[in-house]
């Protein structure tokens, strides 16, 4: 662990990782970027085999994105190969960038990823009905992580066809009571409004996100990069007197401003 | 070393996941292999022997049987591909240079042996899959240790082809393909006697025979699938061909009338169409058909349709990356029992109608989601006639710079001396034949080696280099796509913008060895990309393609000697003039004869409910929702969607659809189809007229602008030997002059597919035919200067007023309706230019106002079925009343289900009735009654006609998508 705490009001410089079929990487720089308007943040995509070839380069980065997509065509299981090929090449790198106090999100793909890569509990497997969902979801918050400052519920998009979250009884209880279930499925105003059930893929516990590194590694099913403008969310239509501004930024904010004097440890963080 | 690794869930399931490793890992690698393949907190890896274990433990079934389902030799098995990448990257791969793994299924049964025999047969597809069945004994099973290699015999490389033949030989090497030295055809050339009679010529003035390959080259390069020879050559007095007089006639005159306000960019030239998005962007459009492949494979078929046409984005100028996907499927019903074969002996029978519309659906699904480009636009159709050839269209939007420094990237040109460099995937015998097998009928002599499999992520990779590094580090010249003729088409049509190349064929990488060279020159392997790369660049290019895990190759070099030269270990096996080659095709004259189409009209039930007519009709499956469809495919990727496919809270599907592809603009891109076969039973100049008008109504509806906007047409024909079929064709491509050139909407990119017909035999082997209803497909794409002013179609509050815009004629004829009642009819619907421009234009100002609050383009079905769609959309009911609306409709089956063209029904908000009627008041409409919140749905004519709810429309309209989920 890190113990020296650098003056909190840094521009964070971000990394977004690509390649093998990881497609949300652009979109994913872009919501960091406009999250960061302000201070001028750069996201930077990186791809993998550029990584492997200059693992050093990771010292520099304060927050890691694993965006979404189809890496290997989730060929042999949803993120196995990626996370494979990151573990083989990269893991005392990965352990060190851990070990500082740094940010790592993963997002659909992402978050299969790195729950292969172990740093967070539990798997996802097929989705109950086994076939590929693209809707909007609700979400309650109840975990403690910089990344959900600010935010209790929330409605974002989903898109997958493995995002069954499974874990076992006994992890259950000792990451809910150490608040690392960063969201769960809930029926909000977006299943009131289409008459959808709140759990999309049969996950234990209505489980859509989780936490690790005392809430500096998040990982989620929903996409909220998809939910940074107003005309994303289905029911702007009906309501377009709104902020342009989509919900779904808050996320990104948030990990941009955990590197601001306002990053506040009742949110989790550091450790 | 073979080995097996099998991967199964922990607690027991039906099915477990094989791979067979044919390689020299020790146990131990095997073992390390083994664990990255599993997930721990799911799964269970054995090695070589399996323990069956049925699902909860082994409580619920004992297992009799088990079904193993792998591919054919050869099929791309992308699973395999990544196991081998993995292994690679774990394993080290110095010691085991070669090695292969196999992937397979296997599914565990508790049947009897005959049953599941039956069984198997619906879990695959015998042209590119195997199944074997193994019994399970004290719950073990033991499958054999064979990998499914391709092995082929020696043979003759390079064959001379005598043309000193008789005029019936010809016929035949033309028909049924070159034969080969143990007396068996290659399969199609598609070439017809005065074709060959020219290639006879040619090479008889050279004092040669030709090589297989030339030939072979020949016959891809003017295939019709390329040449689209029947829009090419003079048809009646038409001298210049129907596509230069009538698509690109249009289109140049619209260009003229706009002036500086012309929006097309690069029309018609390259592999998609490209118009400006703003002053920094192209968008380009591209609509693709891959029907015979799909019939053959559906999933397949689908799935490289797809990929294909984002190939055609990628190939746009320098490379446009895909930002948007669209698919239009035509089917036979899922529940059409017919039994149908290819072939006398019923040995071949096709797939029946619901596991052709599963496949094409998936195909979609995973070409789609797996390469991160959202799928946005679609349709479903059903027709009896589409049980031979099911239709399967794949579009694709692309974005690309204006240009790069001083570039301007749509434009390219190979300079000689520049490498010839293939990217992508490697050649094997995939596709062999498919672009001359799609210019003929399908029937038992279809060659199997014309299905393919897509790999989307060897193709994702390729386009994220090219698309996102390789451009923008101006690293080639020019780009093009390996599709229909494979390499033989890509670099014979490459070479046209220097005058020659001249290439080295032993180089192409290949998946396995023992192809002739014939075979891989015309291959339609996919996931591949010819480009031409500078001498001085290829180090840089090569390293930057290979750090992304991209292969590449140079296989020639763009040449200026006016020739197509192709070289087999250092022996010169093709040498074709360059002016032969792309022009030596014989024009035919073709003529039509004149056809009269006279159908039964329906008789009309008296005093039957409209209720439940309406009712009937929002279940029928050309009308009903496809949310099922819809919500598989990711159409929210690249964070772009606007106007989504499925719209309000009953999820209603969209006739338009809108995305940003640009984040940091405002700007969107709209898009919309138009389709009515069953119009075209009728007249196909209406037919047309309707298609065309349709697909502008639904972008103008949803916000769209008639300024901004251009068009594609899809042709698929039938039978396009027949006179009359071609008469029809004619008056077809008329009405798309007419209107496109009406509308001021110019045709920037087109396709056609003119030979879907079926022959084979029934279930009692007697001959049948099934040809296509002819189908024209329009698909319109527009810019929308502000996002945030566009329309969803559902109605948004009660108390809204409801009105009708353009006038309702009698004309039930093809319609939805009549079709309901199993006639055809003759009063189709036409298309009033000049009243619906007016429409239009007064829409448009009125939604730029933001007065409009809701807005459905009224189509199949009729006023009724709009009513209905959009109330199902808002949750809302409404009480209207038809009395009095402007138009020569009559009787109340006239006004609610005629599909008379040019309508459009909106609500307004109470305060902004005024402002609205004043922009209307010009155009005929009828302010027809309110949206209400009880739910209620009543429509009065004289008296109550319609009296229902919006809760039960709602099921109705989501009853087949419930059904198919």
């Amino acid at each position: 662990m890190e113990k020296k705490n650098k003056s909190k009001n840094k521009k964070p410089k971000i990394i977004v990782l690509s390649g093998y079929g990881l497609n949300c990487e652009e979109e994913t720089k872009f919501a960091f970027e406009s999250a960061g308007a302000k201070k001028n943040v750069r996201a930077d995509i990186v791809h993998i085999n550029d990584l492997i070839a200059k693992p050093r380069m990771l010292q520099k980065y304060d927050v890691m994105a694993f965006p979404g997509g189809f890496s290997y065509g989730d060929d042999t299981g949803s993120g196995k190969a990626y996370a494979n090929k990151f573990k083989n090449y990269l893991a005392k790198e990965l352990e060190e960038f851990l070990a500082r106090d740094t940010l790592v999100i993963g997002i659909c793909n992402g978050f299969q990823i790195i729950t292969n890569l172990g740093i967070l509990p539990g798997a996802l497997t097929y989705n109950k009905n086994g076939r590929y969902l693209d809707r909007w979801v609700d979400l309650k918050v109840t975990g403690r992580s910089p990344w959900l400052k600010d935010i209790k519920k929330i409605s974002l998009p989903i898109a997958h066809g493995e995002g069954h979250y499974v874990i076992s009884p006994k992890e259950y209880k000792k990451i809910q009571k150490d608040k690392q279930i960063a969201f769960k499925y809930i029926k909000g105003e977006i299943c009131k409004f289409q008459n959808l059930e709140h759990n999309p893929n049969g996950s234990d516990y209505d489980i859509a996100g989780v936490l690790a590194y005392n809430g500096r590694v998040l990982g989620l099913m929903p996409h909220p990069e998809r939910a940074m403008f107003s005309h994303q969310n289905p029911l702007w239509h009906i309501n377009k007197n709104t902020p342009k501004e989509g919900r779904g930024l808050q996320v990104f904010k948030n990990a941009i401003n955990y590197f601001s004097a306002r990053g506040g440890s009742a949110y989790g963080g550091k450790k | 070393m073979i080995s097996r690794i099998f991967v199964m869930l922990k607690n027991g399931a039906t099915r477990a996941d094989s791979y067979l490793i044919d390689s020299k890992f020790l146990k131990k690698e095997l073992i390390k292999l083994a664990e990255a393949l599993t997930n721990p907190i799911l799964e269970n890896f054995s090695i070589n022997n399996l323990e069956v274990l049925p699902p909860n433990g082994g409580k619920t079934s004992k297992f009799t049987y088990a079904i193993e389902i792998g591919f054919k030799p050869g099929v791309t098995d992308n699973v395999g591909h990544t196991v081998e990448e993995i292994a690679r990257d774990l394993l080290g791969v110095k010691k085991n240079p070669d090695f292969h793994v196999y992937t397979s299924k296997i599914v565990f049964i508790s049947l009897s042996k005959k049953d599941a025999e039956k069984y198997a047969l619906t879990l695959y597809n015998p042209l590119i899959e195997k199944s074997l069945i193994v019994p399970v004994k004290n719950k073990k099973i033991s499958l054999p240790k064979k990998v499914p290699k391709v092995v082929l015999k020696k043979r003759k490389p390079v064959i001379n082809v005598s043309l000193k033949v008789s005029d019936e030989e010809l016929i035949k090497i033309g028909k049924e393909g070159i034969k080969d030295g143990d007396g068996t055809r290659r399969g199609p050339l598609a070439l017809d006697l005065a074709s060959m009679k020219t290639i006879q010529g040619y090479f008889k003035k050279l004092k040669r025979s030709p090589t297989d390959i030339e030939l072979e080259s020949l016959a891809q390069t003017w295939s019709e699938h390329c040449k689209h020879t029947i829009f090419a050559n003079p048809i009646d007095n038409i001298k210049d061909g129907l596509y230069k007089t009538y698509i690109k006639g249009a289109t140049n005159l619209i260009r003229k009338q706009k002036g500086k306000n012309d929006f097309c960019v690069s029309v018609f030239s390259d592999n998609s169409g490209g118009i400006i998005f703003d002053k920094d962007y192209l968008i380009t459009h591209k609509v693709e058909t891959h029907n015979s492949p799909s019939a053959l494979d559906p999933f397949g078929g689908a799935i490289t349709g797809i990929g294909g046409v984002n190939r055609d984005a990628i190939g746009f100028g320098l490379g446009a990356k895909p930002v948007a996907n669209t698919y239009g499927f035509c089917l036979a019903p899922p529940d059409e029992k017919r039994k149908l074969f290819r072939d006398k002996d019923r040995t071949q029978a096709l797939l029946p109608a619901k596991r052709i519309m599963e496949g094409v659906i998936k195909g979609i699904n995973v070409g789609g989601n797996c390469s991160g480009i959202p799928t946005l636009s679609g349709f479903i159709k059903f027709d009896d006639r589409f049980r031979g050839k099911p239709l399967v269209f794949a579009g694709t939007v692309g974005l690309i710079p204006r240009k790069n420094g001083s570039k301007l990237l749509h434009e390219k040109k190979a300079r000689v001396g520049d490498y010839i460099v293939m990217v992508g995937g490697k050649v094997g015998l995939d596709g062999i034949h498919g672009a001359t097998f799609s210019s003929v009928t399908l029937d038992s002599t279809s060659p199997a080696t014309a299905v393919q499999i897509g790999d989307p992520i060897t193709q994702k990779k390729l386009s994220d280099a090219i698309v996102k590094e390789a451009r923008g580090l101006n690293l080639y010249n020019s780009i093009t796509d390996d599709g229909a003729g494979g390499l033989s088409c890509s670099v014979a049509e490459m070479a046209k913008e220097c005058g020659g190349a001249k290439v080295m064929l032993e180089k192409v990488p290949l998946k396995y060895p023992g192809l002739r060279p014939w075979e891989i020159w015309i291959s339609e392997s996919q996931e591949r990309m010819t480009l031409s790369v500078p001498k001085k660049k290829w180090k840089k290019f090569n390293e930057l393609m290979k750090s992304r895990g991209v292969e590449a190759t140079v296989i020639g070099k763009f040449t200026n000697s006016g020739n197509c030269v192709v070289n087999y270990k250092g022996k010169k096996i093709m040498d074709l003039d360059m002016e032969f080659l792309h022009n030596g095709l014989p024009k035919q004259h073709l003529t039509t004869i004149p056809y009269l189409q006279n159908n039964k009209e329906p008789q009309i039930p008296k005093n039957s409910s409209l209720t439940k007519t309406l009712e009937n009709l929002l279940g029928n499956n050309n009308i009903s929702g496809f949310s099922y469809i819809s919500q598989q495919y990711d159409h929210e990727v690249q964070a772009s969607s606007v106007l989504k496919p499925l719209s309000g809270r009953g999820r209603i599907n969209t006739d338009a659809q809108v995305f940003r592809p640009v984040l940091s603009s405002e700007k969107g891109v709209i898009l919309s189809t138009g389709v009515y076969p069953s119009y075209g039973d009728i007249n196909t100049y209406y037919m047309a007229a309707c298609a065309l008008d349709t697909a502008i109504r639904n972008i103008i509806a949803s916000g769209g602008s008639l300024s901004n906007l251009a068009i594609l047409d899809n042709f698929c024909w039938c039978s396009s030997y027949d006179k009359t079929r071609l008469a029809q064709l004619v008056d077809a491509v008329k009405a798309c002059y007419d209107y496109g050139v009406g509308y001021g909407t110019p045709f920037i990119s087109g396709k056609d597919s003119m030979f879907n017909d079926f022959r084979g035999y029934d279930e009692k082997g007697n001959p049948i035919a099934i040809s296509i209803p002819p189908t024209l497909l329009i698909s319109a794409i527009g810019v929308v200067p502000d996002i945030y002013k566009i329309i969803s179609p559902e109605f948004k509050n009660v108390g809204d007023v409801i009105y009708l815009l353009g006038k309702t004629d009698d004309e039930l004829g093809g319609s939805e309706y009549y079709k309901s009642l199993k006639a055809v009819g003759n009063d189709v619907p036409k298309v009033n230019l000049e009243k619906n421009l007016k429409t239009y234009l007064a829409l448009e100002r009125a939604i730029q106002k933001e007065l409009v609050a809701s807005s459905i383009s009224v189509t199949s079905g009729g006023l009724a079925i709009a009513l209905a769609k959009t109330c199902v959309g808002g949750m809302l009911g409404c009480n209207i009343s038809v009395r009095g609306m402007p138009g020569s409709s009559k009787s109340a089956d006239a006004k609610l289900f005629s599909e008379s063209q040019g309508r459009i029904l909106v609500s307004i908000s109470p305060q902004n009735i005024s402002a609205f009627e004043k922009i209307i008041k010009n155009i005929p409409y009828a302010k027809m009654g309110k949206v209400v919140k009880d739910g209620k749905f009543t429509i009065t004519d004289k008296t109550k006609i319609v009296k229902t709810d919006v809760k039960k429309l709602y099921k109705i309209y989501h009853r087949f998508s419930e059904k198919m989920k």
